[in-house]
């Protein structure tokens, strides 16, 4: 067995726990400018899926493929410190301001251009947008079965995975031959924490246009160890009609974000007597909380 | 998400010290394993930021695994399963992160798969793993084994166990018996040449063995048969994988319960000698012993930090008269005197660590080649700072971390007895620090003639010469009065040539030592980062109280004192 050709797909998503006034643009877009980048929590845990993959099946590659601005490169990065061997960095204009749609378009005409893979895991959703949608529209863009909601990668045998999903009433056992798209759900193991040789071996790691910018005295690194340039593409990489792309590819227009901040304004204080207790129960049971 | 060491930025000051550069610089030899290894570092910046980067993984790890386990692994603790050790569920989940983060091995050479990391940071991922759990940092903490292997043992024996350390077996180290505690000179231990069976075999009892069902052990033993002391002790490593060593029991603790105390049966259990035969205890368990005392520091700074967060929390938060107890002077008090002590402890922890690195990275430096003149007075110089300032680093600070963990349980009152704050679990793992590795009892027998020969006293008087700046003068003028009570104090008790007086008066006059030498380093520091100043203050307040405590303790006593203290014995 010579191991898997891994693809996880990821997003560098604003952390939506720190949302403030700013957080949105006057288009309708987030302003990510405002908000800390973090890498997807659910796309960690899909990272966690394929790194157990890989470390089951010697030989597995797991290659992060993201599209997002300049910085994203940052999750590629991280994915490369838990133990991702590459990643491709998908960043141009004509991307920005992409739905669900356009994004779902853009990473599967990338993945028509990578070709060859056999399994594709993406987190369920992105924190941002809560759609769960980009996972499923890839792989019906590519034509190939999806299995979402998965938990747990059982077992790879003959061509076939089987997985346990996380379904609202109870768990489901699937199989299902490769190629495949899998969307993994919070509920599976938390992805492991970055390891000190990978980071050390890693952390100089840029894309092109990082290396613009990066510390003169390292540049030879970058011929030395080809493993340090992080794959950069634009739309010039990827075979795509420019319809389909950004904002114009984009069906969806958000109109307005609130912030919603839940508040109990009628505080009650209810000491541990016998008569405060007793009120507290009728209350309860005549608002049938309890009963 | 927690991160214990990015929470903590008194952690980076002591990784950046000046002298950290001159640390990485020897023990990277020039960065001369920059095109060899791909995780090498390029330079000294690199090299800080790759430690920076490594201890934020140790930070995160136990921020969100560590610490949050260790409750459970406290009410649950280890248990013995057919004469093997079984570790509580979250030990087993703490030990395969920290695998899996490659953080096992962190001060070895990277030709054995190691990180090759000086003592400094090291220590610093011990102190942070200490605050998440201090019994489960003993379990981790045990890799410091391999340093003695990787000093002592043959290439081949490096060779052989140092990658698998790397890969995430434990260790312990074998020394203590039913009758050798304190006095490993007794051990009794019997290991044999078996010319049938090519190999050495160890046969008797081990009691009180941290870890004693780790992968890979460290066993004092006699290898000369008739003797009785230290002289007939040689050191072996027995591999779990030979078999011939039975667990017979785990003890039942008062703390660090996740960190499984056992009591060993070897029933012909095949070992290799490591080093020469005769100099188990005499020069392998001496460093062996060093080792661990740092790393005991590092557990009751750790400890300590956790001490201190949970009493500030509970402080700020408690309400009890209309207001948070924090604003109580009794309570405030207590507080800014257990962060002073803390950032003490911590500073020399650090200086000790440095110490060491220095020592021990010229005497790797030494085996490779010869060390010009000013280098070999440099490793000198650094050996006997290492040898003077480790039991001052263990005996003090684990003495604040049992003073801290007393505070924190009591700022928490009644809930402080209960096992509902984590208060708790930290004032009972915090009983040990003082007590293994030697008491404190012990490290001051280590350090006292640190304080007889005058050495402590020269280390002073490098720290007063130090260039700071003018607001600090008065700081100074107070620790070189607290220095001339130090000095009359020592001066009487030696006059006497009395060993026994001397004896008596040890612990006073190493405190003393301690404690200015203590105000110096918060001083240094305040002076490299002004947010040291308000821990500076209330140290060398508490320093100078407790130095004319004992001066005057030691001014008004006489040998003929001793009578009233001891103990006559039928």
């Amino acid at each position: 067995m010579s191991g898997y050709k891994i693809i996880v797909l990821a997003k560098q998503v604003p952390d939506t726990r720190n949302v403030g006034k700013d957080a949105m643009k006057a288009d309708g877009t987030i302003n990510r400018a405002a908000l800390p980048a973090i890498f997807n929590p659910e796309d960690l845990n899909a990272l966690e899926q394929a790194l157990r993959i890989k470390d089951q099946f010697p030989g597995t590659t797991v290659t992060i493929l993201t599209m997002g601005p300049g910085r994203a490169a940052e999750i590629i990065r991280e994915g490369m410190f838990r133990g991702a061997d590459d990643g491709i960095l998908l960043t141009d204009r004509a991307f920005a301001g992409s739905d669900t749609l356009a994004t779902s378009y853009a990473l599967a005409q990338t993945l028509k251009k990578i070709a060859s893979f056999d399994l594709i895991i993406a987190g369920r959703q992105a924190i941002d947008g809560d759609t769960a949608q980009v996972g499923p529209q890839v792989a019906e863009k590519l034509g190939l079965p999806q299995v979402t909601y998965v938990e747990e990668i059982r077992s790879i045998e003959n061509g076939k995975v089987t997985m346990k999903r996380r379904l609202e009433r109870g768990v489901e056992v699937v199989r299902c031959p490769m190629p495949l798209v899998i969307t993994v759900n919070g509920s599976a193991p938390d992805c492991r924490a970055r390891n000190a040789k990978l980071l050390m071996r890693y952390k100089h790691a840029k894309t092109v246009s990082e290396l613009q910018i990066a510390n003169e005295d390292y540049m030879h690194l970058y011929n030395d160890r080809p493993y340090l340039n992080i794959k950069e593409w634009t739309v010039q990489d990827i075979d795509s009609n420019p319809e389909e792309l950004g904002l114009a590819g984009s069906p969806t227009k958000v109109k307005k974000v609130d912030n919603v901040v839940l508040q109990a304004k009628e505080a009650k204080i209810i000491t541990s007597s016998d008569e405060d207790i007793n009120l507290l129960m009728r209350e309860l049971i005549d608002s049938h909380t309890i009963g | 998400m927690a991160n214990f060491y990015t929470d903590n930025k008194e952690l980076k000051f002591h990784l950046t010290h000046p002298l950290m550069e001159k640390i990485v610089r020897l023990k990277e030899r020039n960065f001369e394993e920059k095109d060899k290894y791909d995780y090498a570092p390029m330079d000294y910046e690199d090299a800080i930021d790759s430690f920076d980067q490594v201890l934020e993984v140790v930070g995160d790890i136990c921020g969100n695994i560590i610490g949050p386990n260790a409750e459970g692994i406290d009410a649950e603790g280890p248990k013995v399963v057919d004469g093997h050790v079984v570790y509580a569920s979250g030990t087993e989940k703490n030990i395969e992160a920290l695998r899996k983060a490659g953080l096992m091995g962190m001060s070895l050479p990277r030709k054995y798969d190691g990180l090759n990391f000086p003592i400094v940071p090291y220590i610093m991922a011990a102190d942070i793993v200490s605050r998440a759990d201090a019994g489960f940092v003993n379990i981790w903490g045990l890799q410091d084994c391999a340093e003695t292997i990787n000093e002592f043992a043959s290439e081949e024996q490096k060779a052989k166990y140092l990658p698998r350390v790397c890969a995430g077996e434990t260790m312990a180290m074998d020394l203590t018996e039913p009758d050798a505690g304190s006095d490993l000179q007794a051990v009794q231990l019997k290991a044999t040449w078996s010319e049938a069976k090519g190999t050495w075999l160890l046969n008797g009892v081990k009691r009180f063995i941290t870890n004693g069902d780790g992968d890979i052990s460290l066993v004092l033993a006699r290898s000369e048969a008739g003797t009785k002391d230290g002289r007939g002790l040689s050191m072996y490593i027995y591999d779990k994988k030979n078999g011939g060593v039975t667990v017979r029991r785990i003890e039942h603790k008062m703390g660090i319960i996740g960190s499984p105390t056992c009591e060993l049966v070897f029933k012909d259990a095949p070992a290799e000698l490591v080093g020469s035969r005769k100099m188990g205890l005499i020069k392998y368990v001496m460093a062996l012993m060093n080792g661990a005392r740092l790393g005991i520091a590092a557990q009751s700074v750790g400890v300590s930090e956790a001490a201190y967060r949970e009493a500030l929390a509970y402080a700020k938060e408690r309400m009890q008269f209309g207001k948070a107890i924090i604003r109580f002077p009794a309570v405030y008090e207590m507080l800014t005197t257990m962060k002073a002590k803390l950032d003490a402890s911590r500073s020399l922890l650090y200086e000790t660590a440095r110490f060491v690195d220095m020592y021990k990275t010229y005497m790797h430096i030494s085996e490779e080649r010869k060390l010009d003149n000013e280098e070999r007075d440099e490793m000198k110089k650094y050996q006997k700072l290492a040898d003077l300032f480790t039991p001052l680093a263990k005996g003090i600070s684990s003495e604040f971390c049992n003073q801290l963990a007393y505070e924190a349980v009591q700022i928490h009152g009644g809930s402080g007895f209960m096992k509902d704050y984590p208060v708790e679990r930290i004032y009972r793992d915090a009983r040990i620090t003082s007590i293994y590795e030697g008491t404190t009892q012990l490290q001051v027998v280590a350090a006292i003639r640190g304080v007889t020969t005058g050495a402590y006293l020269a280390q002073i008087r490098e720290y007063e010469a130090q260039k700071i700046s003018p607001e600090l003068e008065s700081i100074r003028r107070t620790l070189i009065i607290l220095t001339e009570e130090y000095e009359e104090a020592v001066a009487k008790v030696n006059d006497t040539n009395d060993a026994e007086f001397i004896d008596f008066h040890a612990r006073r006059l190493v405190e003393m030592a301690g404690y200015i030498i203590m105000s110096y380093l918060l001083l240094t520091d305040t002076n490299r980062d002004s947010s040291f100043l308000r821990s500076t203050k209330t140290f060398v307040k508490f320093a100078k109280a407790q130095v004319k405590a004992h001066s005057e303790f030691i001014r008004s006593s006489s040998i003929d004192d001793l009578g009233s203290y001891k103990f006559e014995l039928n």
